[in-house]
């Protein structure tokens, strides 16, 4: 039997607030356990929630940015269950009124093809704390500096029909949160992470299979394996005659499966209800439209503009919006250079992409600014330095030797160009090298790359090459 | 409306209280005397009438972004039950 | 000095009468020879007073004292106090101490008031005897065999034995307002709003309001001149400005309507408490007053509900107390699961845990339209009554309580009864009205309170109204004998 793979995913977005949604106190990654967790944190007995303006104003730039409808009146709700990590014994959060309600949102898969997703609705909570096991035998450890962080939770229609399209969802929504400035999209910190629904279905039905809730996937990676095998395991159950059952299950990605969590083996009763000490969030639209009016270019708007601007391949402006600070530093390149995009595009796409990688380096913390690059390619575009040359300059900028200009200088990297000098080398290597003077003007064709090499070893590489390959031309004709 | 004894069992569990067994028999009267008490709303047509949460008509008021806690988790730890490098400590939790 | 109202106490101090540590001395010397036969106190924060007591007289001395520096109160054992065990009533928070104040705490320690200490309540305020308590029952000071009332009957009963010139109380469902009426003396539950709840233990959350429990109505301004105001620190704090409310408790009540509800004199009212308070009525007939029968149509509705919302909220409110960071944890929990059930199971006494069932229950997934949903929109309908009704009076008057105290004992196996105390009170709470309790009499030698609300933030209104009828009468200025 053909199965269809139904996916939707609900992703947590942990909001760059600097206080935490409902306390004053910090929510700054990595602190020793529990120095950020104040008494509302704590869930003291006699503390009360207050709401940050800028969670809410950050939840009206995802609703604006994704064209999803911003709530003019929302509601938080208690969601009541007992963990230890949850210190009141409830996580606020929004049930029957959310601050943002439907929108869609466009995906581009890899075969070019463009896919709508429905977002169903994204909502404002509080996170939990962080568990810690095997620091005391028997024992887990409980550290609530994260417990009331803000987050966006961002729930998706069933829309994907494979682990792709629910990656390129979930980078597409990354791409989102992190250009318009509401998250950090650390995936390795927890700030970025989702849920992600699956079920599968005979091709054709209609009706929805039995789904599986995969919890807490935190890497593009995680989620397509975990996604796969999900289905996998899906398909072979029904195959073997059983039936999916309705449950919270954890990717282990050790040991390559995925696994029914035990402490959500009940079903939960959640006991959602307004929270007493809140009250309603209102939001005129003199609120919305100044939120509008200071939100960023958006990654389909760029794209389209880099299409238009400077005259990129769609595969090329999509690789360079990708990401915001990318898409920056490609503009201030162009900028730098005089304006040239191709050559620019090529560059912060290869070399400067590529080093990125190699030496795992985050494209706001790299040595090579985008001035400096620009300057380089500027360089190349005057005929200063070639193609080849600039290699060198590049790594040696990277390695903290200065600007292109002081590296060209202080490495006499200046491409000749002075055709006097060009033909003085030319003359030397023919005079040499009669016999393959020889050869070439007999026919063989292929001797002028011999010339070629021979002229640029002899300047060191700095020769213009398109002025050597002329001269050298003019020079053996016969 | 009537609890059985299951049903006290199940809300207590849903509320994590332990009740004696002998103390059921009680719970589950007293508990249905209160929701025979409160039955006497179902008596009323509230059709129309929207849900009322707050006795006040306001809005949520917003704080500023802004950091005024500090640490002082030894002071708050110094009143809790089981305590390990600056963790609260509870019997594993298998996930 | 114990006899002197707050206002006497305070002009007292200024002229150097006595100084606040004299003054502070005197009664907790009171307290510690009488309290052991009313038991109003969970803890006395004896040196706590003296030091607090002896930074007031420097600030008098100053020159820059406000009306409550160095007066002595009681704190109701509900207001988290920095450094000082905060009980709650509970077993579950017997090794509680606090690591903050609340804002009502902050405002009396900005004032300079002291305090003597924390006053005995219904456990997590949820009674109306004093007998939920894990400290034990409180004792009416007119006759030690009866209920103080409750929640707040610490507090009540600390007044009523002049063991505390004041003190505070909460009132959710009428915890200020019965034992007040009780025990014979002033409380004032504000609107809700009025008073931050921050650091007041929560029950019901869109319920709870601190307020004053006094001699007179006078010294209740001056209460909640200090406790009322907006806090940041509380979402529905009201963001409006405190009047003085001792500015207007001498105006004229010539031509004052009072709405008298038909629904608070029929049945289930004791005949003798009606009397008391139709003779009150007609006191304020002679101050110039016009009394109008009105209807609050669904006051039937009150308890049931509120013993859906209160529930309610009080089963998610008290989901905090599980044993991990604060409070009561159980010994040798073999898993989190026991450690849960026992540390709550163990923790809380059975009227909580009635409670918490009942809003679980009411909270539960096909049960929530039928229950919560159909409480918030009868509470709709109560407190539409009331805005009908103020659009015709000015203040509605009734009784506090169906009747004047009881025996200890005699209602504590018997919730749905132990409810009906409260059957005058909570309908204030459900709206959001601000209510006071004034001593109006006796039946049987203990007292009776007349009850008056009034619209949202008439309480310079409210306090008027209770101060031109002490001005005329004198129950509120009487002692129980063992206590003169």
């Amino acid at each position: 039997m053909e199965w269809e793979v139904v996916i939707g995913l609900e992703i947590h977005a942990q909001l760059a607030t600097k206080s935490k949604i409902f306390s004053g106190a910090s929510t700054a990654y990595g602190a020793p356990a529990n120095t950020q967790a104040c008494v509302v944190d704590l869930g003291m007995p006699g503390v009360l929630p207050v709401l940050n303006h800028e969670a809410v104003q950050m939840a009206i730039k995802f609703g604006l940015a994704t064209g999803s409808e911003v709530a003019p009146r929302s509601i938080f709700a208690r969601k009541n269950y007992f963990y230890p990590d949850l210190p009141k014994g409830y996580q606020i959060s929004q049930m029957e009124l959310p601050i943002v309600g439907e929108g869609v949102l466009e995906i581009r898969l890899e075969d070019g093809t463009v896919k709508k997703i429905g977002i169903t609705r994204a909502h404002l909570e509080e996170d939990a704390g962080k568990s810690l096991h095997g620091e005391s035998p028997g024992m887990t450890g409980i550290d609530l500096n994260r417990a009331g962080t803000p987050l966006l939770e961002i729930v998706s229609e069933p829309d994907m029909r494979s682990a792709k399209e629910a990656i390129a969802y979930m980078k597409k929504i990354h791409s989102i949160v992190t250009y318009i400035d509401i998250c950090d999209g650390n995936m390795q910190e927890g700030s970025f992470r989702c849920d992600a629904n699956v079920s599968v279905r005979p091709k054709g039905q209609e009706e929805y299979g039995t789904r599986a809730e995969i919890k807490n996937l935190n890497s593009f990676r995680f989620v397509e394996k975990a996604i796969n095998l999900e289905v996998e395991r899906q398909i072979d159950v029904i195959e073997g005659g059983g039936a999916v059952v309705q449950e919270t299950r954890l990717y282990d990605s050790d040991k390559h499966e995925t696994r029914a969590m035990r402490s959500k083996e009940e079903a939960n009763d959640y006991r959602y209800f307004p929270d007493p000490d809140l009250l309603p969030v209102e939001i005129d639209n003199e609120t919305i439209e100044a939120v509008r009016a200071n939100l960023p270019e958006l990654p389909d708007a760029k794209l389209q503009r880099f299409i238009s601007e400077y005259e990129l391949s769609d595969y090329d402006a999509d690789v360079l919006t990708s990401s915001r600070p990318m898409a920056d530093y490609y503009e201030i390149v162009v900028k730098a250079s005089g304006g040239e995009a191709k050559l620019s595009a090529n560059w912060v796409m290869g070399d400067f992409s590529g080093t990125l990688n190699k030496e795992s380096t985050d494209i706001k913390e790299c040595p090579v600014s985008a001035e400096m690059l620009g300057g380089m390619i500027k360089r190349i575009a005057d005929n200063t330095i070639s193609g080849k040359i600039a290699k060198q300059v590049f790594e040696a900028m990277w390695q903290g030797e200065g600007d292109a200009d002081a590296v060209i200088e202080s490495k006499g990297l200046k491409q000749v160009t002075d055709s006097g000098a060009i033909e003085k080398l030319v003359d030397e290597i023919i005079t040499n090298n009669p016999g393959q003077v020889e050869q070439y003007r007999s026919g063989k064709d292929k001797v002028f790359g011999f010339f070629v090499g021979q002229v640029m070893k002899a300047s060191q590489g700095k020769a213009n090459p398109a002025q050597v390959n002329q001269i050298l031309k003019d020079k053996l004709k016969p | 409306m009537s609890l059985t004894q299951d049903d006290v069992k199940k809300i207590a569990h849903l509320a994590r209280l332990s009740i004696s067994e002998d103390d059921i028999p009680a719970y589950e009267k007293e508990l249905s005397n209160i929701l025979g008490l409160v039955e006497q709303m179902s008596a009323v047509d509230t059709s129309d009438v929207a849900p009322m949460a707050h006795p006040l008509d306001m809005v949520q008021r917003l704080r500023d972004d802004v950091v005024t806690e500090t640490d002082h988790h030894e002071q708050y730890q110094d009143i809790a039950p089981n305590v390990e490098n600056s963790l609260y400590l509870v019997p594993q939790v298998i996930e | 000095m114990h006899n002197k109202t707050l206002s006497e106490l305070s002009a007292a101090l200024q002229a150097g009468e006595f100084s606040s540590t004299e003054l502070t001395q005197s009664y907790l010397d009171r307290i510690s020879s009488l309290d052991p036969q009313i038991n109003a106190f969970v803890t006395v924060t004896q040196q706590l007073a003296l030091d607090t007591a002896a930074a007031a007289d420097k600030r008098i001395a100053a020159g820059t004292a406000a009306p409550l520096t160095g007066i002595p109160l009681a704190q109701k054992d509900i207001f988290c106090t920095e450094g000082v065990k905060t009980t709650c009533g509970s077993k579950m928070l017997d090794n509680f101490i606090s690591p903050y104040d609340a804002t009502v705490i902050e405002n009396f320690n900005a004032a300079g008031a002291v305090m003597l200490g924390k006053t005995n309540m219904d456990e997590f305020a949820m009674g109306s005897s004093n007998e939920t308590s894990y400290y034990g029952p409180v004792k009416n000071p007119w006759d030690i065999n009866k209920v103080p009332g409750g929640s707040s009957g610490g507090s009540a009963a600390a007044v009523a034995a002049r063991l505390a010139p004041a003190s505070t109380g909460t009132d959710t469902g009428g915890s200020i307002r019965q034992p007040a009426s009780l025990c014979g003396i002033t409380g004032l539950k504000p609107t809700y709003g009025r008073v931050s709840r921050y650091g007041m233990i929560a029950f019901a959350s869109s319920l709870d309001q601190a307020g004053p429990m006094t001699r007179t109505a006078e010294d209740a301004a001056m209460m909640l001149n200090c406790m009322a105001g907006f806090d940041e620190r509380d979402s529905t704090s009201a963001q409006r400005d405190v009047p003085d409310y001792t500015a207007n408790l001498n105006d004229s009540l010539q031509g004052l309507t009072i709405g008298l509800p038909k629904e608070y004199f029929g049945e289930g009212l004791d005949a003798q408490v009606g009397s008391a308070v139709e003779a009150a009525i007609r006191e304020y007939e002679n101050l110039g007053a016009v009394v109008k029968e009105i209807s609050l149509p669904n006051t039937h509705l009150a308890v049931p509900t509120y013993y859906v919302v209160a529930p309610a909220e009080c089963s998610s409110n008290l989901s905090r107390f599980d044993g991990v960071r604060f409070g009561y944890r159980c010994d040798d929990p073999a898993d989190l699961e026991d450690l849960y059930k026992r540390s709550r199971g163990e923790g809380f006494g059975a009227e909580v845990k009635r409670r918490i069932m009942i809003g679980a229950y009411a909270l539960s997934a096909g049960y929530y339209d039928a229950y919560y949903i159909k409480a918030q929109q009868l509470r709709r309908l109560i407190s539409d009554d009331f805005k009908r009704a103020f659009e015709e009076v000015d203040v509605i008057m009734g009784p506090t309580a169906p009747e004047p105290a009881f025996g200890l004992g005699e209602k504590s196996d018997d919730p749905i009864t132990m409810y009906l105390s409260d059957i005058y009170t909570i309908a204030a709470n459900l709206a959001g009205l601000p209510g006071m309790s004034v001593p109006a009499g006796f039946v049987n030698n203990m007292p009776v309170g007349l009850q008056i609300i009034g619209n949202y933030f008439d309480e310079s209104r409210l306090l008027n109204v209770a101060h031109r009828y002490q001005q005329v009468t004198d129950w509120h200025a009487r002692t129980p004998e063992q206590f003169k």
